[in-house]
């Protein structure tokens, strides 16, 4: 009787394509992901249940923390035109390298008359503490009013549509400096805009 | 030697010893590299979508530049009011300021959505509307933070409900405030 020889199979898989397919997904998801750009007001935000995500475009964020202000709005072409009409709006010229420098940059808080010196430095300078006092609000002065309708105006110009202000605000801030940014939107007709929150669950 | 050598390569000459190189499996363990790929990708999931910040809509009471003491008209039996004090504490009463004491209360699950549950279920009650329910003005004092104002936002989307608004803050209720140590 001749013996039945059940062919040995090796356990050992073709791993090749398996491997092909996890890198071409890795290779996609490390270019599509924006890291976090690194911020110069650091803020704890509230938690809430709202699950609606911020919108990608025409959206500003004003950033609120230990009683200073800060402002950025997304897309640079938006971000230089922006440059601009604050340029227009208190007579000071930019020229065309410092808008580009500008358009690339983060969130500031610096005032206008500071604004040149803030396109000057490199970020780790920028970055530095006590350098970025934040955006003026006050009544004689409310450079933050300023830069929110040169931002809208940008906006209309560049994309046709309407700016989107949310407001980030660090859970310690007292009311009041919340209060200055509202009123500073509602003497503007903003009614409506969104608050930066973090996710989480109903307890 | 009995053998014929079929192997290519190797020594020329018969009668000495081969030195045979060893043959070396091309195949390469792919397994750990594969893992710590699904791992990257995992993690690159995940961090792309956990990073877009929520956002919360609020939506303030139009102000009117000509008229700035426009009111709206509502049944005061429907509204409650809820002052923001210090300390996460805070003050509610229902109806007009005054006529009904008004009462200290916590943040969170057993403190003032439960109230908020309660009055709410009484206004539906009263009006037999289920859209007419509670009307919730916020009043956020000096000393209060922003997480307490966006906490009281948040029960509202909780419970759901629909109608309400952040108003200013009163003289008479910093003093209500005032009295319970919560400004």
């Amino acid at each position: 009787m001749p013996k039945v020889k059940v062919p040995k199979k090796s356990t050992a898989i073709d791993m090749t394509a398996m491997c092909d397919v996890a890198f071409l997904l890795l290779t996609f998801f490390i270019l599509t992901s924006q890291f976090k750009p690194n911020e110069p007001l650091p803020v704890d935000t509230p938690a809430s249940i709202v699950k609606i995500k911020l919108p990608e475009v025409d959206v500003a964020t004003i950033t609120v923390g230990k009683g200073k202000i800060f402002f950025s709005v997304i897309g640079q072409e938006i971000r230089s035109q922006a440059l601009e009409h604050m340029g227009e709006r208190y007579g000071i010229k930019f020229s065309l390298d410092e808008k580009k420098r500008f358009a690339v940059a983060q969130s500031f808080g610096v005032a206008i008359h500071k604004m040149k010196n803030y396109i000057s430095m490199s970020e780790d300078q920028r970055n530095k503490s006590g350098f970025q006092t934040g955006i003026p609000v006050d009544s004689a002065d409310n450079q933050l009013y300023a830069w929110i309708i040169a931002a809208r105006q940008a906006t209309k110009q560049v994309n046709n549509t309407d700016l989107k202000i949310a407001i980030k605000g660090d859970q310690e801030e007292e009311y009041p400096t919340i209060k200055k940014v509202i009123d500073v939107l509602q003497r503007q007709n903003i009614n409506k805009f969104s608050l930066i929150t973090d996710l989480k669950t109903i307890d | 030697m009995a053998e014929l050598d079929t192997s290519s390569g190797g020594g020329k000459e018969k009668g000495h010893k081969k030195i045979r190189s060893k043959k070396q499996s091309t195949r390469i363990d792919l397994t750990a590299m594969v893992d710590l790929a699904f791992l990257l990708i995992t993690f690159f999931m995940l961090t792309t979508t956990l990073a877009k910040p929520q956002a919360m809509d609020l939506a303030m009471p139009d102000k009117d530049q000509k008229d700035p003491d426009a009111k709206f008209a509502v049944k005061a039996s429907r509204t409650l009011t809820i002052l923001i004090g210090k300390n996460d504490k805070l003050l509610w009463y229902a109806g007009e300021p005054g006529k009904s004491p008004a009462k200290l209360e916590q943040y969170g699950k057993n403190g003032i959505r439960k109230v908020l549950i309660e009055q709410n279920k009484r206004v539906i009650d009263q009006t037999k509307d289920d859209k007419k329910g509670l009307i919730v003005l916020i009043k956020p004092s000096d000393k209060s933070n922003y997480k307490n104002f966006v906490d009281i936002l948040d029960e509202m989307k909780i419970i759901d409900i629909a109608t309400y608004a952040v108003v200013d803050i009163t003289g008479e209720e910093i003093s209500m405030l005032k009295k319970e140590n919560v400004y």
